[in-house]
């Protein structure tokens, strides 16, 4: 892999192919999403068992997502430096609006009704997080220092901690992914790392003390789903079985019948890729994969290549978040991971997610258009 | 910068991060879906791939006249599997609040059942519930298609057709002895249920349904409706104990009527004693006293030793036989072997008895039934008693002769008249209709006694029904009846009940060429009046006047007083 990488990075590392990217938008990752918003509206057209009203609005938000996709694109990493600080303070108070004024949805309060829109903050935290800690480290020299890493953690722990009190546990240590990766970019030794990953591990009975009943269930009900087949080892149980009797090729799209008779739980959301599984089969799930490698292994391209600090570690922690994101969800309806509320990026049905991902990836769009133009 | 190790191990670390994260996800995918598929597969059909019973539908009982006296309606029953309908209160609660039942009390059920499938929450719910439930459509509880049993005439042939149970197997009655016959055989489907258990597709039929067979009664339902009101209306004037009524077609032993009363109605089951729920007119037996005397006459008559004018001395009207005192209702002096009857003496028939050996009269009395069940089928049906001629003592050989010391049911006594009715011939008696092969078939059968004994004895018997007979109350305008009463002492342990009668009527009509024969028991009437000629003999009248009308047999009497009857019947 790494050698083909390194004849593609010549090609693309060639100043007459940077002229033609038109609006500073990069053609093969731009292809591969709106593929997989594509296959994301058709898996949903049969979880919803074709419900328009759903479709119509997902198309609306990937229109608007690729709108400031786009929008993005077009502005240098330099401006989204500068901006860092602000974004993540005007961050840090929507979690605030959210904890006083919110809106509340399946036991959590993690919403701000804007009256035409409902949209989850926490959901912006997954690029202003990363933004502030590159942006935090941009000026040091590297590796960083040991105080410095602390005060990273500090800029991390802020969000992640009022996002944990919506409480939304999967979103929270998404938003923390996000920022250690940020740190692990940065150049934290591995003597450090091996330190704090064993305070990590350490700290884990204080954690599942804290842990919130449902969640601890969650964990519990992974390792053996059918202790409790009715109960809450019930979305994992069906998923598997959806998955499983996919078979080799499928039951064809919208043709599932685990998937149409109703058997698997938020089919359209956290669990679609049990639908999709189940009608597109093994091969379908290799494409998706596939599809999903391509896009990450291009942002983390697109990472190692940017020429700049700051823009070379939050490309890096957004494409890490993504394949994080992708493989939290898999493995947990495929029974890998507990069950921890991360949508399938680009194909749950789910308004800000799909939004701030394609803004992620309008962000690396434009650290990959622009990095000439930006070396200090 | 990039040349750092520390940075070039970074990347080391985190492409290969990514290839076991993916790699992982991949192994996940084909463990799944290429290890597991069939496995997985076979798991998921189990759960939208049912087999579903198709309930089959219980034959109808009807009755000779194509009348429905039993049918089968769809119904619906509500069913939970415990664990999936507590996954919300809630919904259970909505449940029970259309059930009217307790919700804490269901949940509680619930809860102790835990480890089973399937628990039915309420049997046999009303329509609109249904409906109600069917738009709630609440996970866990569903509802099931049943049949449930209807009797249309309710309490009427109440005790003949028995009931169903909730399953709707037969339990008591017809329902019970014709249970095969009448129950079919439920079928299966394969269907497909989404998650809510309701049925989207049916695969495919496994098995048809075979739905049972119908049923036809001898009886007849007018008659029954009619003999039920006679016994019901009287059971209150007489404040008695309970009270039966068999009638038989004289020609085919048929069943076409047979009631008891008090009775219950199957419909509705609720408040009612298991004891109501008997035939009496074929699960208890009495003595039949005063009405075995024209057998003992019959028999008498056949031994050629008499005459219907042999003339027998009662007087003074008691009979001592060692310790034992036989009675008459009073002193007759001479009477004929007719007058025995007429005024039912039992000195009398006492006196015939003992010139005619044990053996002959058991004979007799054996030939036409007593002591041997109809064999009718019916659930629970008793065959009386007839001791052995050998273990006969001396008392036990005069009291046979009027009707104690042996015991019969009021189907059976009726099936003794049917034998003077029919000319003699013990018919098999049948609560189904009889079909032609089995009528011709009875055609072979026997007599019992020579027709000239039957005239006399029936003679003797219309005589009864006559002004100075006994029975005269049993007598119905324009038909001819000839009939016996009987007066039953209760008996108890280790003897009589002093004042505790059972009061009996049988007969038949019309007499110069019997149709119908017809028993009327009432046991223990208390409200003064006892005797068989008081109480059994009007209810006799009403029924059997009833049954003749309905079934159109023309009228042997012409209702003349100045109509002079041959001579000879009235002889002595």
């Amino acid at each position: 892999m790494a050698s083909s990488y390194s004849i593609r990075d010549s090609l693309v590392n060639s100043p007459i192919r940077e002229e033609r990217n038109l609006f500073n938008i990069d053609p093969t990752l731009f292809i591969s999403l709106v593929l997989l918003c594509t296959i994301g509206l058709a898996v949903l057209y049969s979880a919803t068992s074709g419900e328009m009203a759903a479709i119509t609005r997902q198309s609306i938000r990937f229109a608007l997502g690729f709108a400031v996709l786009i929008f993005l694109a077009q502005i240098p990493a330099k401006e989204l430096a500068r901006w860092s600080p602000w974004l993540y303070l005007l961050g840090i108070a929507l979690l605030l609006v959210v904890m006083m004024i919110g809106y509340s949805g399946k036991g959590a309060q993690r919403w701000i009704d804007l009256g035409v829109v409902r949209f989850q903050p926490s959901e912006l935290l997954k690029i202003f997080l990363p933004m502030m800690v590159a942006w935090y480290f941009s000026e040091k020299p590297m590796p960083p220092t040991i105080p410095q890493i602390f005060i990273a953690l500090i800029i991390i722990a802020i969000p992640a901690g009022l996002v944990l009190t919506q409480p939304d546990l999967g979103t929270a240590l998404l938003i923390a992914f996000a920022g250690i990766c940020v740190i692990f970019l940065a150049g934290i030794t591995w003597r450090l790392l091996a330190v704090f990953g064993g305070i990590a591990l350490a700290s884990m009975p204080v954690f599942w003390f804290y842990l919130h009943d449902y969640q601890r269930q969650r964990i519990l009900t992974m390792l053996n789903p059918e202790s409790d087949p009715l109960g809450t080892g019930y979305h994992i149980i069906q998923s598997k079985i959806a998955i499983g009797s996919g078979g080799v090729y499928g039951k064809g799209w919208l043709n599932g019948t685990q998937s149409q008779l109703d058997f698997i739980p938020e089919r359209s959301t956290d669990f679609i890729f049990a639908v999709f599984s189940e009608e597109f089969g093994f091969l379908g799930v290799v494409l998706l994969l596939c599809a999903y490698g391509f896009i990450v292994m291009r942002g983390l391209t697109i990472a190692a290549r940017a020429k700049n600090t700051y823009s070379r570690l939050l490309a890096g922690s957004l494409s890490l978040s993504f394949f994080a994101y992708f493989l939290v969800n898999i493995g947990m309806v495929s029974g890998l991971l507990p069950v921890v509320g991360v949508p399938l990026p680009l194909i749950s049905y789910g308004g800000t997610s799909a939004v701030t991902l394609l803004a992620a990836f309008g962000i690396l769009m434009s650290i990959h258009s622009h990095r000439k133009f930006l070396s200090y | 910068m990039k040349k750092n190790p520390i940075y070039s191990m970074r990347r080391v670390f985190l492409l290969s991060l990514f290839v076991i994260g993916l790699g992982g996800l991949f192994v996940r995918s084909v463990y799944l879906q290429l290890f597991e598929h069939e496995f997985l597969e076979e798991e998921g059909k189990a759960r939208h791939l049912r087999v579903v019973e198709i309930p089959a539908h219980r034959g109808m009982i009807l009755d000779r006249n194509g009348e429905l006296l039993a049918v089968s309606t769809p119904i619906y029953s509500v069913w939970a599997n415990p664990l999936e309908a507590l996954q919300s209160h809630k919904a259970i609660r909505n449940v029970s609040l259309i059930l009217n039942m307790d919700a804490d009390s269901l949940i509680k059920k619930l809860q102790s059942k835990k480890n089973r499938q399937f628990l039915y929450v309420k049997r046999h719910i009303g329509p609109q519930q249904a409906e109600k439930l069917k738009q709630l459509g609440s996970g866990g509880i569903h509802l099931k298609r049943e049949y449930r049993r209807y009797y249309p005439t309710a309490e009427v042939a109440s005790h003949v057709l028995g009931f169903t149970g909730i399953d709707d197997n037969g339990l008591e009655g017809v329902e019970l002895a014709y249970e095969k016959w009448l129950q079919g055989r439920s079928g299966a489907k394969k269907v497909i249920k989404d998650s809510y258990s309701r049925i989207v597709e049916d695969v495919e039929a496994m098995s048809i349904p075979e739905p049972g067979k119908d049923m036809v009664l001898s009886i007849d339902k007018r008659i029954q409706y009619i003999a039920y009101r006679e016994l019901k209306a009287k059971l209150s004037k007489h404040r008695a104990k309970s009270a039966s009524a068999v009638l038989l077609d004289a020609k085919t032993g048929e069943v076409l009527a047979m009631a008891n009363a008090p009775s219950f109605n199957p419909n509705n089951r609720k408040g009612y004693s298991r004891g109501t729920y008997r035939n009496r007119a074929v699960t208890d037996v009495y003595e039949p006293g005063s009405t075995i005397k024209p057998f003992t006459i019959a028999a008498a008559l056949e031994s050629q030793r008499y005459t219907q004018n042999t003339i027998i001395h009662t007087a003074p009207g008691k009979y001592k036989i060692g310790e034992f005192t036989i009675r008459d209702h009073k002193n007759y002096g001479s009477l004929t072997v007719s007058e025995i009857i007429l005024k039912s003496s039992n000195v009398g028939a006492t006196k015939i008895a003992q010139t005619i050996p044990a053996q002959e009269l058991w004979s007799t009395f054996s030939s036409i039934g007593i002591g041997h069940s109809t064999e009718s089928g019916f659930p629970g049906e008793v065959s009386g008693h007839l001791k052995s001629f050998h273990d006969w003592h001396k008392v036990e050989h005069a009291t046979m002769s009027y009707g104690y010391g042996m015991s019969t049911t009021s189907l059976q006594l009726a099936r003794a008249y049917a034998v003077l009715a029919s000319g003699g011939k013990l018919l098999p008696v049948s609560m189904l209709r009889k079909s032609d092969e089995e009528l011709k078939n009875q055609q072979k059968i026997p007599a019992i006694f020579s027709p000239q004994t039957v005239d006399k004895v029936v003679t003797m018997l219309t005589a009864v029904v006559s002004s100075e007979g006994t029975g005269s109350r049993a007598a119905i305008p324009g038909y001819s009846v000839a009939g016996k009463t009987g007066t039953v002492h209760k008996s108890a342990k280790g003897g009589y009940e002093e004042d505790k009668y059972i009061s009996v009527f049988a007969g038949m009509a019309p007499a110069s060429d019997p149709q119908l024969v017809l028993v009327v028991m009432v046991d223990q009437p208390s409200s003064g009046m006892y005797f068989g000629g008081e109480v059994a003999a009007p209810i006799f009248s009403k029924i059997m006047g009833g049954a003749l009308r309905i079934l159109n047999i023309s009228p042997d009497k012409v209702p003349l007083q100045a109509h002079v009857e041959p001579a000879q019947d009235h002889a002595g």
